[in-house]
């Protein structure tokens, strides 16, 4: 069946934030489908909450909406496309299955509401029926039964009751699943009743149907998943087959898992493929990819079916990257009525899509996680998913692959400091928890038998054998060193996996020096690795796509070519912090550069994203982002002769810490010099240049010693600012208000050594913060955006909401920063983005006092946030200029007007999206430290409601009207009184604790007064749960009350109340929902913000 | 223990040893398929061969008697680039490494089997040797070298059962477990038992296991079996099965063929596929590399549909030597367009290249046995 004719015009969902669960593999399924339909002459309208993604560009589709993901939004984006759409034209369609739970989600909501049916749209790629049958675990379960497939025993409850009844028959441990959420939030395993009752209340408030599935647990079996895809005239193929080395109890999302399965014979493994496509048949998915999760018995062989999607999945982005088949594109192909015959394979191109790739390596993928950054959280691993990200390896052996996922996580540790503490050697292997593999390591090392192993973790005894010899490997590894080391053996080691690192480890060599001894060694030896193909058919057929990935194997099937090339570093593993918008620079760099006739060379290792899409570059190594990897391409790429060149200032701070290295090694480093980076981020030199250009800064001071770091505090004064050198996302940043918490801090929280002492600041209370991004060719300097920080200095920029163009800044403030932009620019010889941030403090005489926070002379967190507000590609441009092309010519005006790029006479809000539903318990305040997974942006044509917008997509849904509650601290009860009284005319009822409610009663204000928690009953967090209050606003008023603040914020998490925590976002929520109560719901389409792009490329 | 690979081109691949010490001798293919070595490693079809698994890791769920197609392995050696020395399956009996060693086949693992796939897949299927004894190339290279090429030679008549035998549910109940293989097909249930005789010209198992699943009775019968000896056995269809080698040297099975067209409904495998066509009057050439593995796309002409195949073949029928006014071309091999399958017009007669018995590989065509039940039931009315 070839393309569908009466099909005019698509909505493509996206999944909105990044968040857990839901991460950057969507942006990555959602580009790939909006460009195959766009090639195939549909007119693609995407929607997405998210601007940090490549599928938001204005060129994936006709018409890009940044608007929240919510059923009146989406309505209102139907309604004014169907009016855009001339009589007699063709249908409208719906793809629901490219934006992960999210999307399917909304697609149900607005089939169930009638929306598709009022303006006429039909839903392609999944029929609804399909989507409840998969999605209903009742229905799901009947429909197994009906095909005679096992599933465990469960029921379905929606009230504590039934629940604990169920669990009486069948007895503990337990299995609870929320209906219809993504990441399996919610869900957790029960060992008593207790436990229970916990996560089954927590399920059922999560679960959007207030539904819960209580399952027999199969707890210890083996956990497989097949990648299903079926196209209209019922072909069905397995795209891959995927094996979790973690067994049952833990999401695969937190499992390390493995492809192709590795230990299942073929009447095993054809058995399960039969079920799947029984599965495909009978759940109904006529067109696309879904995955179907399967537990096996390992004693019995016993197979049960655990639950399928019927859209792309993280795994499926997982499969795609692994087998080189790419799911999502062939899904939308498929679902605009392509059969699978049809479509040819892109990397043969001779053969057809219909097949099913046979892989001659193995893939391993291992989760990342970052239970540090929220104390207090339990890093047991279970059924809800808590890492935030992953990294994926290509080996020819499972152990190369697992060795080099291993040390694509970029842990920051150093290889072989793990603190293993053989007292909880036992409890570490039953229990999964983030540190899990390296005690199974650590069990062989001290002699564990594999059957041991295999007994206390449930993991197959076959991985555990691979881990074992690791172990006994690098232990025979001490017995060796540099000088008495045979040829032979070292490349067995490198062919094993061994990364150089952990080898001059074991040799006892330390630090830069010692694995560079190791290297020389190696290349005296000629030891280096080779590039093998990924070409979904095991070289069978010869294939045309370049992508690649190392193995110390004879034959290298990557020769360089002749053309110039530049390298790209990707940013690894998501995390918080360094997530999709370094990815969303990578690629626009690879775009940027293949246009102007570069040869683009991407590595990266995050499976997840756009980058590691062979369509991307030219060529794709997919590759971990250590020193020795990176090097290995670079000098593989080099040996054709040409030029070549690398970008290190897109991938945020993992190719940045590999600059001077690779620099010294030999590697042209293109755009700003890794010397100018190390500048902005030395303490010293860089307090000097400011110094020199007369641009104050907070007073401040380095230390390497607890007396040091109080004697730097009491000079700059309290309170301060105390941080590591060199992190992202503000890693172990806090604001110190005492001595005492600053000697805490220096004996606890960090390491810091002579090279890497640790920063104080002078901390600028009451600040207003400012972001700023701009272009520098070390000559011109074009201000792309100056944002405003709606929460005050303080809180990490990644998780504060800002507004562009700024709100409430002087113009002649705003001429400041511009000026100290440019000279910084200029001084760092700035050639690409330069990202800054000041603080403005006012004085007593209402002067604004503008300091630089920081200078960071590389692509920022903002970058896409900015170009879809401008119009303007930023990356683009910044990677032009990195080639040695100029502003003059890149962005004429801007460069000869000195003018800031225009965002047009719209506001854009960037709101932060925080995980904290994933982490019941831990402290929902806002520090210097980042903690959110994702943002979001709202447009609109007044500040007030681009900021609701924002904070609706970021999932907090300010009220029209009710109760606000207000606890703010003494230094802002003059300005919450301000704020009161426009809640007040806003029509909103007041609660307040005692010592808020005196100052707005003495202001003439009504005010219901509550209990602090401390005070006795019935206090705050009773009018919380009793769902008394639909807006929290609460300042941290430090030490006191941090006991009442925990308390409140918890429960407003549990209770999903809007919680603020600064008198400035505040004022934006007052100012949004006056916007909700005034205005319609109203949607800007981005190729409507900004018709004429400044750049088109 | 080291042990070499050595092309009859002059290639060579040293790595290391495992199973049976020794030298083995064949020509070298190349297996795409991820799992069921096991079943690969005792297809008869693989007499005279080594072949080469392209998926890395080998061995690691071990062996047991059920998942053998024959009573032993078939290959000539086996060359991996990761041999598991332990088994990990609840159904595993013996350690990979101890079956081959016990049934004397040597494993070549540790080399880069893809640049030894590259090489195949330019320069086309090569005799070579493999060798823990030797390890001069020059004298590798001579015994590759040494041995008859494939073209040309009748393997079937070695592999082949000796002497007649016959096959039933019972025997298929005493080697597996599967419940797929185990429950009839549901049209067979409660049907008189149908009986087929099976030409052997190196069955698998699996196919036996299918017959049998439909209803049937099977009489294996050796390769070199007449036309009137198998008439005499009143069967309800013959059925041709597939085997190692040439089909053009099997002028015997052919001729038997084409005594029997007509007069009973015949069913014929990858080897019996080729000797069928033979039969018709068409003409058989050798692929380039051949076609091993579990993911073959095949189009069925007939419904349109796409199935995911197992196949085993070197050799193919030529299209173009098809007589098309009285044999439809029912099978068409998506990657290269091969033939795969082909069926009278008039006569009760159909051959497929690939196999529908899987084993290892995807189920999508087991209809094609049942397909044959159907067709006994009508001839005989």
């Amino acid at each position: 069946m070839p393309r569908r004719d009466d099909i005019q015009k698509i909505l493509v969902i996206g999944s909105g934030p990044i968040v857990i669960g839901q991460s950057a593999e969507f942006d990555y399924s959602g580009t790939q489908a909006c460009k195959a339909l766009k090639q195939d002459g549909y007119e693609v309208v995407l929607v997405n909450s998210n601007p940090a993604t490549i599928m938001t560009d204005p060129e994936l589709a006709d018409r890009t909406y940044i608007e929240p993901l919510t059923l009146a939004y989406v309505e209102e984006i139907i309604c004014v496309e169907c009016a855009m759409m001339p009589a007699g034209s063709g249908k409208f369609a719906l793809l629901p299955t490219v934006g992960g739970q999210t999307a399917l989600n909304l697609a149900v909501e607005l089939a169930d509401s009638g929306i598709l049916e009022k303006y006429g749209v039909e839903m392609i790629g999944a029929r609804l029926e399909a989507i409840k049958k998969a999605e209903d675990r009742l229905l799901f379960k009947d429909a197994m039964v009906r095909i005679g497939l096992e599933v465990s025993r469960s029921v379905l409850v929606n009230n504590l009751r039934d629940g604990l009844d169920f669990a009486g028959k069948i007895g503990f441990p337990i299995l609870i699943r929320p209906s219809f959420t993504l990441g399996g939030s919610g869900g957790g395993i029960a060992y008593n009743r207790e436990e229970l009752m916990e996560i089954l209340a927590r399920g059922l408030d999560l679960s959007p149907v207030h539904e819960c599935l209580i399952e027999e647990s199969v707890l210890g079996w083996k956990e497989y998943e097949l990648e299903v895809m079926r196209d209209l005239a019922d072909n069905v193929i397995i795209v891959c087959s995927i094996e979790n080395f973690d067994p049952m109890g833990v999401h695969t999302g937190d499992s390390i898992t493995v492809a192709p399965a590795q230990t299942l014979t073929d009447r095993e493994y054809q058995k399960m493929r039969d079920a799947a496509i029984a599965v495909m048949r009978e759940i109904g998915v006529e067109t696309g990819g879904s995955n179907v999760q399967f537990a096996v018995n390992p004693t019995d062989g016993r197979m049960t079916v655990i639950e399928m999607n019927p859209r792309v999945s993280r795994s499926s982005a997982l499969a795609s990257k692994a087998t080189g088949f790419p799911i999502a594109k062939i899904a939308a192909k498929l679902a605009v009525g392509y059969t699978l015959d049809e479509i040819p394979n892109d990397i043969t191109r001779m053969t057809p899509a219909c097949f099913e790739p046979t892989i001659d390596y193995v893939v391993t993928k291992i989760p990342k996680w970052q239970f540090e950054k929220f104390p207090g959280a339990d890093d047991t691993l279970g059924p809800q998913m808590k890492s935030v990200g992953e990294a994926m390896a290509i080996g020819r052996t499972f152990k190369e692959s697992l060795m080099k996922a291993l040390r694509s996580l970029e842990t920051g540790k150093k290889t072989g400091s793990e603190e293993l503490d053989p007292r909880r050697l036992l409890q570490r292997l039953v229990t999964p928890q983030p540190e899990r593999l390296n005690y199974v390591r650590f069990a062989f090392e001290r002699g564990m038998s594999v059957r041991d192993v295999a007994r206390y973790t449930g993991m197959d005894p076959w991985f555990l054998h691979h881990v074992r010899e690791i172990a006994i490997e690098q232990k025979q590894m001490a017995q060796h060193g540099p000088e008495n080391i045979t040829a032979l053996q070292l490349r067995r080691w490198k062919r094993m996996g061994f990364s150089d690192e952990r080898i001059a480890n074991e040799w006892k060599l330390e630090g830069h020096e010692g694995v560079r001894t190791v290297r020389e060694l190696r290349y005296r030896h000629g030891i280096r690795p080779i590039y093998k193909l990924v070409d979904t058919c095991a070289a069978e057929f010869e294939s045309h796509t370049p992508y690649f990935y190392s193995s110390y194997d004879e034959e290298d099937e990557a020769p360089p070519t002749a053309k110039r090339k530049i390298i790209i570093l990707g940013s690894g593993p998501n995390r918080i912090g360094q997530g999709i918008e370094f990815d969303y620079c990578c690629c626009h760099a690879a775009f940027a550069l293949k246009d102007d006739g570069y040869e683009t060379i991407m590595v990266n290792c995050n499976p997840e994203t756009v980058s590691t899409d062979y369509d991307t570059s030219d060529r794709l190594y997919f590759e971990p982002l250590t020193l020795e990897d990176v090097l290995a391409i670079y000098e593989h790429e080099s040996a054709g002769g040409a030029e070549v060149g690398m970008i290190v200032q897109f991938g945020g701070q993992t190719p940045l810490n590999l600059a001077q290295r690779l620099r010294k090694a030999g590697v042209p480093i293109i755009g700003t010099s890794p010397e100018s980076i190390d500048l902005a981020e030395d303490r010293k030199q860089f307090g000097k240049l400011l110094e020199d250009l007369s641009i104050p800064q907070p007073a401040g001071g380095t230390a390497t010693s607890v007396e040091q770091a109080l004697a730097v505090a009491e000079r700059v004064g309290y309170p301060v600012l105390v941080r590591p050198s060199y992190v992202l996302g503000g890693r172990a940043m806090v604001i110190a208000y005492d001595a005492q918490e600053v000697a805490r801090y220096m004996t606890t929280a960090v390491e810091y050594s002579s090279d890497r002492p640790v920063l104080i600041d002078h901390f600028l209370e009451a600040a207003i913060e400012v972001d700023v991004d701009a272009l520098c060719d070390s000559e011109d300097v074009v201000i792309a955006a100056i944002m405003q920080h709606i929460e005050e200095a303080g809180i990490h920029s990644g998780d504060s909401s800002c507004v562009l163009p700024p709100v409430s800044i002087r113009p002649t403030t705003l001429e400041v920063i511009r000026d100290y932009t440019r000279k910084l620019a200029r001084a760092l010889s700035v050639v690409g983005l330069v990202n800054l941030q000041f603080a403005i403090q006012r004085d007593d005489e209402g002067v604004d006092h503008v300091f630089v926070i920081e200078v960071n002379p590389r692509a920022s967190r903002t970058v896409p946030y900015v170009s879809k507000a401008t119009g303007v590609p930023l990356a683009r441009i910044a990677s032009r200029l990195m080639t040695g092309r100029k502003l003059r010519e890149l962005l004429p005006e801007a460069a000869a007007s000195g003018k800031d790029l225009d965002p047009g006479a719209h506001f854009y809000v960037k709101s932060p999206v925080f995980p904290w539903g994933k982490f019941p318990g831990v402290d929902t305040v806002l520090s210097p430290e980042m903690k959110s997974t994702g943002e979001v942006m709202g447009v609109a044509a007044n500040f007030g409601e681009a900021f609701a917008k924002a904070q609706l997509s970021a999932g907090q849904q300010l009220p029209s009207s009710g109760t606000v509650f207000f606890s703010v601290n003494d230094h802002d009860k003059t300005a919450a009184v301000r704020l009161a009284r426009r809640y007040v005319e806003l029509g909103f009822q007041l609660v307040a604790t005692e010592g808020t409610a005196n100052a707005l009663e003495a202001d003439g204000m009504n005010v219901e007064r509550v209990f602090k928690v401390k005070e006795g009953r019935p206090n705050i967090v009773d009018l919380i749960k009793g769902e008394r209050i639909q807006l929290i606003i609460n300042t941290p008023r430090g030490q006191d009350t941090i006991f009442d603040e925990k308390a409140i914020r918890r429960a407003a998490v549990l209770a999903r109340v809007p919680t603020i925590t600064t008198i400035a976002a505040a004022h934006a929520a007052a100012e949004g929902i006056a916007a909700m109560q005034r205005h319609k719901t109203t949607v800007y389409s981005l190729q409507q913000l900004h018709p004429l792009p400044a750049i088109r490329s | 223990m080291q042990a070499t690979l050595a092309l009859e081109d002059g290639r060579i691949f040293a790595g290391e040893g495992y199973g049976a010490p020794g030298e083995a001798l064949g020509e070298v293919v190349f297996n795409t398929s991820l799992t069921g070595y096991q079943e690969i490693a005792t297809d008869p079809s693989y007499a005279g061969q080594i072949v080469v698994m392209t998926n890395p890791q080998i061995g690691n769920y071990g062996t047991n008697e059920a998942d053998n197609e024959a009573a032993k392995p078939y290959i000539e050696g086996l060359i991996v680039r990761e041999f598991s020395p332990v088994s990990s399956n609840w159904r595993s009996e013996r350690v990979t490494d101890e079956y081959m060693e016990r049934y004397n086949v040597p494993v070549l693992a540790d080399i880069d089997t893809r640049a030894l796939v590259r090489h195949l897949r330019t320069h086309g299927v090569m005799r070579g040797c493999i060798s823990t004894v030797d390890s001069n190339p020059q004298s590798l290279i001579a015994k590759a070298r040494s041995i008859p090429r494939m073209d040309g030679m009748d393997l079937a008549r070695v592999v082949s059962t000796p002497s007649p035998y016959t096959f039933a549910s019972t025997d298929a109940l005493a080697e597996t477990d599967d419940p797929l293989l185990l429950a009839p097909s549901a049209d067979a249930k409660d049907q008189p038992l149908l009986h087929v005789v099976a030409y052997d010209f190196g069955i698998k198992r699996n196919i036996l296991r299918m017959l049998t699943r439909e209803g049937c009775r099977v009489t294996v019968v050796p390769a070199q079996t007449t036309a009137d000896q198998v008439m005499e056995l009143k069967p309800d269809g013959v059925f041709l099965s597939n085997g190692p080698g040439d089909p053009e040297p099997v002028d015997y099975a052919v001729k038997a063929i084409r005594q029997m067209m007509g007069r009973v409904p015949i069913f014929g495998i990858c080897l019996g596929h080729q000797l069928t066509g033979l039969a018709l009057g068409g003409k058989t050439y050798k692929l380039k590399f051949g076609h091993h593995g579990g993911n073959h796309p095949v189009k069925n002409m007939t419904n349109g549909k796409v199935e995911i195949t197992a196949h085993n073949h070197n050799f193919a029928v030529d299209p173009e030597s098809i007589n098309a006014n009285e044999v439809k071309l029912t099978h068409v091999d998506l990657n290269d367009n091969t033939l795969e399958g082909l069926r009278h017009k008039s006569l009760p007669l159909f051959s497929v290249q690939y196999h529908p018995e899987a084993a290892p590989g995807p189920h999508d065509s087991n209809y094609l046995f049942h397909d044959f039940r159907r067709m006994m039931e009508e001839w005989k009315g």
